[in-house]
């Protein structure tokens, strides 16, 4: 078992290593000059060969490769010319709250899609099928970020139920005393209860408009495979032998339906941190997405860089947390081995 | 002895029974034949001009005159979402039709080949996929410049690995297959064999994954037009109409966003229903 633990982990380091190479390529070595761009529009020629000498872009492309992992080892990610930080420090002030909405997001989708997937199966061609493969086939077919517009003027203009987007906190509030970073488990450490509802109040519009993004891949996902596991053998026996509906719905068929969901989980998460950007400029969410979003627009582009690398990164670790996930949930995995 | 004798299906009677067994089919041909018709007459179709500006009318409410209302500087909504129906749909289609032709040779190569070729059109496939492909569209645009060609660059390249892991999939199944054996015993080099044997088997799986790929390619589109890559305003596009309409929506102007927002879903709706359907007709085992 340690085994093949250990092997998933070496089978993740080709794609850190492709991580890492494509995020030098896109630094470095594409069209254009990279020190104009790190520069800044408004720098002198003398400061971008300043520039140029100082972060060693004369150098030979092997060499700046070398330097370019030795800095990152360092985590050392440059620095952004809009805000003047560290490009290090501000990724890591602003990723709780990223990680915070992608979270909810997907405990959302997965609450919603694992149910309508199953009863989807169980009651295959009935209104509630159709009713998943509509709302399957809309969600994604819907732009997020449209989904996030509508949710807002729906929910927040005409109805009044949800507060109005203007990022993770009312401004009456403020944060809770930082543990985690996440608010809405800061706010419980902390036990305050008004400042916990407020962040959950922001924390609902945006999280919702993600997990309908992905509600689609999980519940066609759920009920395909509750089909295939249905009309297995070991249901039919089950069956036969006089247990009950529901017991063999959750301890066997589901159990058993919920491996293929495990592996489409990567895909899942493919979705979420790209329609994480998207959500967090319509809502104005203080993450990493928008930070990215407002550097690109300034023409700032260390801190766009460091953006698209620690999404890689970040994908690279969750696929292979599922890898490992997969490997404790699937008895025969062992087996085969 | 045709084939109705034998009571076999023909394919104008399967074409039927697609059709009728599912209506949502005739409503994704509809709608796909409407897009493809605005995108193609849309400057003669839009009442006015979609670059007219006129600061009296601005943010007027839909109404007969402006159906879809009018956006901050008083254009016409109604022709602006029109007319935006061709860029988008030639970046979507660009997009796709680069993917496609790059990601099924290469796949389709290295599937049929194997050996190292194979393997390093695997890592960059699977490195690729190592990230989440929006981002790395983003990426991609930062690093090349903010233009419209970069958008289809960019969307074609995370679209790549698709084509590329379908092809080679397909290839090699049929590698060594008896029609691909007797093709080389009749004198065919290896590439003779993949291009005009192996290779148009690999067409139906593909347009299946084309048409899915159109809707996905034109949300990746938008999207980044809607973080303001690529599309710079004047240029009427659903992604920054959307982005340009955002802030009004607060205040209640809601037909600046939600009509290109609305016509892009449709677009993505239409593409979507009909790669189903695609699929339905050429293989309905693949249906989930």
């Amino acid at each position: 078992m340690i085994r093949l633990a250990l092997l998933r982990i070496l089978g993740a380091l080709p794609n850190l290593i492709g991580v890492i190479v494509i995020t030098f390529l896109l630094t470095r070595a594409l069209p254009g000059d990279p020190a104009a761009y790190f520069a800044g529009q408004s720098a002198s020629s003398e400061a971008v060969e300043q520039i140029r000498s100082k972060l060693g872009l004369d150098r030979p492309m092997p060499e700046q490769f070398v330097a370019y992992v030795r800095d990152l080892a360092q985590g050392n990610l440059g620095e952004s010319l809009s805000t003047g930080q560290s490009v290090a420090t501000e990724i890591a002030s602003r990723l709780p709250a990223s990680l915070e909405l992608t979270l909810v997001a997907l405990l959302l989708a997965v609450s919603i899609a694992l149910p309508l997937g199953v009863m989807a199966a169980v009651r295959k061609g009935s209104w509630i099928d159709q009713f998943a493969r509509l709302v399957t086939t809309a969600g994604v077919s819907l732009p997020v970020f449209f989904t996030g517009l509508l949710l807002t003027w729906l929910l927040y203009f005409k109805l009044g139920w949800a507060p109005s987007p203007i990022g993770r906190l009312d401004p009456s509030f403020s944060p809770p005393a930082q543990v985690t970073g996440l608010y809405l488990i800061d706010a419980l450490i902390a036990r305050d209860l008004p400042l916990w509802w407020a962040s959950v109040k922001q924390l609902a519009l945006p999280a919702v408009t993600m997990a309908l993004f992905v509600l689609a891949p999980i519940a066609r996902m759920t009920r395909a495979s509750m089909l295939a596991v249905l009309s297995s053998d070991f249901v039919r026996t089950a069956r036969a032998l006089g247990l009950r509906g529901p017991t063999v719905l959750v301890r066997y068929a589901l159990r058993n339906a919920l491996l293929p969901v495990v592996t489409t989980l990567g895909m899942v998460f493919s979705f979420l941190l790209g329609s994480n950007v998207l959500v967090e400029k319509v809502f104005a969410w203080p993450g990493i997405g928008s930070f990215a979003i407002e550097s690109l627009t300034a023409a700032d582009y260390a801190p766009v860089q460091g953006f698209v690398l620690t999404m890689g990164l970040l994908y690279v670790l969750l696929n292979l947390a599922i890898d490992l996930a997969y490997l404790l949930i699937d008895p025969r995995v062992a087996l085969e081995a | 002895m045709s084939a109705v004798m034998l009571g076999q299906p023909t394919r104008m009677s399967h074409l039927r029974h697609v059709v009728t067994d599912n209506p949502v089919t005739l409503v994704a041909a509809a709608l796909f034949v409407l897009i493809v018709v605005v995108a193609l007459f849309g400057p003669w179709l839009a009442p006015f001009d979609p670059m007219a500006s006129d600061t009296s009318q601005a943010l007027a409410a839909p109404s007969r005159l402006h159906p879809f209302g009018t956006d901050s500087l008083g254009r016409d909504l109604l022709s602006r979402c029109i007319v935006a129906a061709r860029l988008d749909l030639l970046l979507a289609v660009s997009a796709v039709a680069l993917s496609f032709v790059i990601g099924a040779t290469l796949g389709a190569a290295a599937g049929f080949f194997g050996g190292w070729f194979d393997r390093i059109v695997s890592r960059v496939a699977d490195t690729i996929m190592a990230f989440p492909l929006f981002v790395l569209a983003m990426g991609i645009i930062a690093a090349l410049g903010n233009t419209l060609a970069n958008i289809v660059i960019a969307t074609a390249i995370i679209n790549l690995p698709f084509y590329i892991r379908l092809a080679r999939a397909e290839a090699n199944v049929r590698r060594s297959a008896g029609f691909v054996e007797s093709a080389r015993l009749a004198g065919n080099s290896e590439w003779s064999v993949l291009m005009r044997h192996v290779f148009p088997n690999l067409l139906p799986p593909m347009a299946v994954q084309v048409s899915l790929n159109m809707g996905w390619a034109m949300l990746n589109a938008a999207g980044l037009s809607f973080i303001g890559l690529g599309v710079r305003p004047p240029t009427p596009e659903w992604g920054i109409m959307v982005a340009e309409g955002a802030q009004y929506i607060v205040s209640g102007e809601w037909w600046v966003a939600l009509f290109p927002g609305a016509c892009l879903m449709l677009a993505v709706f239409a593409f979507n229903l009909l790669g189903d359907a695609l699929r339905d007709l050429l293989d309905p085992r693949m249906r989930t």
